[in-house]
């Protein structure tokens, strides 16, 4: 990562997204910032709620309007604000620079085409090619993310291939026209545990070979140790740390991020109880006086209601939003300034 | 390699049967009630387009000496009150019968699947359109179609219009409800992530899943067609007479239906083979394109 030299590849910043329910708009993202360089993967964890979706789908310009809005911030893809494209530059712009994964491989296919048809479809959407050249192509990319036989699969409706088959398309498809960034929203959630595992040393080893940058959406810290290089951890539309993969699982310094890990069970102890975090996601409409996670926080103090802590540096890579670190006082959070576009 | 195994891959296509191929159309051919429908209203399609050659004489000429022939070797049908032959008009008025409903399906098939597709894609056309349809969806059918009829002259072409604008909010509707549902489904979302644009989405995404219940709809809609332009030239708002079309027949048969009740009567049976041979045909398709009755059958 040389940082200094070139500019990242993605940087987001101060990003807020609304939705517009009836008890008025609630925050589903607050000052999300984050950079991401070419050829970076970077994962973003969180429960459900807690924003990372809804901030892919932001990226993609797909955030389903109403009642989704972006209401500050910019998102700067190769130093274009992403936000301010028209509508028709954005189009143009995904499943070309920009691809995404879907969690849900079953019905992520048409129904009533064949993978070759659909997979052509998506090379000519980007690329004047002949139908010759996109039939080529599909069955290069479907070699590519493991399928065997791939010319003959190619006339095969999505009913026939299994759930582990049909994400090995949809990768087919998102990666054919070699994508910078590739935006996978929970890739192997909806898969069985050995596919999981094919799937994301597929994802890791086509990440190398295109040499794209990778922002991998998941729940589960598992693939997020096997992947990615660098870790947001997001609550409640916030992020609450920010670390390379060692740091994260090393040194956790978010109490969030510590009872995320503690959750994990101990494959060698006999355990009766999982752990779990107290509480619930807060209500975005009722969210708590401070630090959004101090409520349910074992080290919360009087000090935590006051306000909602920035990202302070841990160290000169590790940044988390708890003013624990600080001696429980909110000044001296000069550090902040360390992360790029955060306050 | 390559080609090789890409030739043996297209062979092994070809040599699968059709039916191999295509497995709705062996689930349809197994669906008994389809088959009697389908082959009904391919009997009656047949009449209709043949009906020069089937027809034994011109269908409006009068031969007063032949008046009231009931059903005979001779007279298959019988006669009217005019002596004409009523095999020849029952034939001449199939051709018009279908004529309407097919024109009736085909404008249903545009308008319907356009104004469907729209305010079901278009969030913001949405309410603007299916407020419209609630207006033309809050009168009887027969009311409307009368009034829109009585307005415009009576004619076939008036039928027709007439018979489409009652039926093609009802078509909009369903093709509405089906695009809600697919819009929202995962591939269309990956097709956006794909850079596809809407009306490519619509074209290729929407509308190709959207087709069963379209099907089963028209085949619906041509039915209520076929029996409504009958009613409206029953009551002298279709084509006008002499033009044959069964309506006009039982229209005029209908003072004489204590002596020559044939003649009302073999217009009417034609009338109701055409429906019954249409719905049976639209129920064969809901039951094998619908999925969810499906489920409930195996």
């Amino acid at each position: 990562m040389d940082m200094a030299s070139t500019p990242p590849l993605l940087s987001v910043r101060g990003l807020r997204i609304e939705f517009g329910t009836d008890q008025g708009p609630a925050r589903a993202v607050d000052d999300l910032s984050f950079d991401l360089d070419a050829g970076e993967v970077l994962g973003i964890v969180g429960e459900s709620g807690s924003g990372k979706s809804v901030t892919a789908l932001s990226i993609m310009g797909l955030l389903p309007t109403p009642p989704g809005r972006v209401t500050a911030g910019e998102i700067l893809f190769e130093g274009e604000d992403l936000l301010r494209k028209s509508r028709n530059d954005m189009r143009k712009l995904r499943g070309n620079e920009i691809s995404m994964i879907f969690q849900e491989p079953m019905t992520s296919l048409n129904p009533v085409f064949t993978i070759g048809d659909q997979l052509t479809e998506a090379v000519r959407w980007h690329e004047r090619v002949s139908m010759a050249t996109a039939r080529d192509r599909a069955i290069e990319m479907l070699g590519k993310v493991g399928i065997p036989s791939p010319e003959r699969r190619l006339a095969d409706y999505p009913h026939q291939l299994s759930g582990g088959m049909r994400q090995r398309v949809m990768i087919a498809m998102a990666l054919s026209c070699s994508p910078k960034l590739l935006l996978a929203d929970e890739p192997t959630t909806a898969l069985d545990v050995t596919i999981q595992a094919q799937i994301l040393d597929l994802l890791r080893a086509l990440q190398e070979e295109f040499r794209m940058a990778v922002i991998i959406i998941t729940h589960n810290l598992g693939v997020v140790a096997e992947f990615a290089d660098r870790v947001l951890v997001m609550y409640a539309g916030r992020t609450v740390e920010q670390a390379s993969v060692e740091g994260v699982f090393d040194r956790p310094s978010h109490p969030y991020t510590e009872g995320l890990l503690a959750s994990i069970p101990d494959l060698e102890a006999d355990v009766l109880r999982l752990t779990a975090i107290p509480g619930t996601l807060p209500n975005p409409h009722e969210l708590p006086p401070g630090c959004r996670f101090q409520p349910r926080c074992g080290y919360a103090r009087e000090e935590c209601t006051a306000a909602s802590p920035p990202l302070l540096a841990v160290s000169p890579d590790h940044f988390a939003a708890c003013i624990r670190h600080n001696g429980y006082r909110l000044d001296g959070a000069a550090a902040a300034m360390a992360v790029p576009g955060a306050r | 390699m390559t080609t090789a195994v890409d030739v043996a891959g297209q062979v092994d296509l070809r040599k699968r049967s059709f039916l191999q191929r295509y497995p709705m159309v062996r689930r349809l051919l197994r669906h008994k009630a389809f088959v009697v429908g389908a082959g009904l209203f391919l009997v009656i399609s047949l009449v209709a387009i043949f009906a020069d050659l089937i027809a034994p004489s011109d269908p409006s000429r009068m031969a007063v000496r032949f008046r009231f022939r009931p059903p005979s070797a001779e007279h298959w049908f019988g006669t009217d009150n005019l002596g004409r032959s009523q095999l020849s008009r029952i034939v001449y008025g199939a051709r018009l019968s279908l004529g309407i409903g097919l024109a009736v399906v085909i404008m249903n098939a545009v308008f319907g699947v356009a104004l469907g597709a729209a305010s079901g894609y278009f969030k913001r056309l949405d309410n603007i359109l299916m407020r419209v349809t609630d207006a033309l969806m809050a009168f009887p059918p027969v009311l409307l179609a009368l009034g829109i009829a009585a307005a415009l002259g009576p004619s076939s072409l008036t039928a027709a219009i007439a018979l489409a604008a009652v039926y093609i909010p009802r078509t909009a509707r369903i093709v509405r409800a089906s695009v809600l549902v697919v819009r929202e489904m995962e591939f269309v979302q990956a097709a956006m992530a794909m850079g596809a644009g809407n009306f490519r989405i619509l074209r290729k995404h929407v509308l190709p899943n959207c087709l069963a219940p379209l099907i089963v709809q028209l085949t619906f809609v041509f039915a209520f067609a076929v029996v409504t332009e009958a009613t409206l030239s029953f009551l002298g708002l279709g084509s006008p007479p002499p033009t044959p079309t069964w309506g006009n027949m039982i229209a005029e048969g209908r003072q004489y239906i204590r002596d020559a009740a044939w003649i009302t009567l073999i217009p009417g049976i034609a009338l109701a083979l055409t429906v019954l041979s249409l719905n049976l045909l639209g129920d064969g398709l809901r039951d094998v394109l619908d999925p969810r009755l499906k489920i409930a059958q195996d």
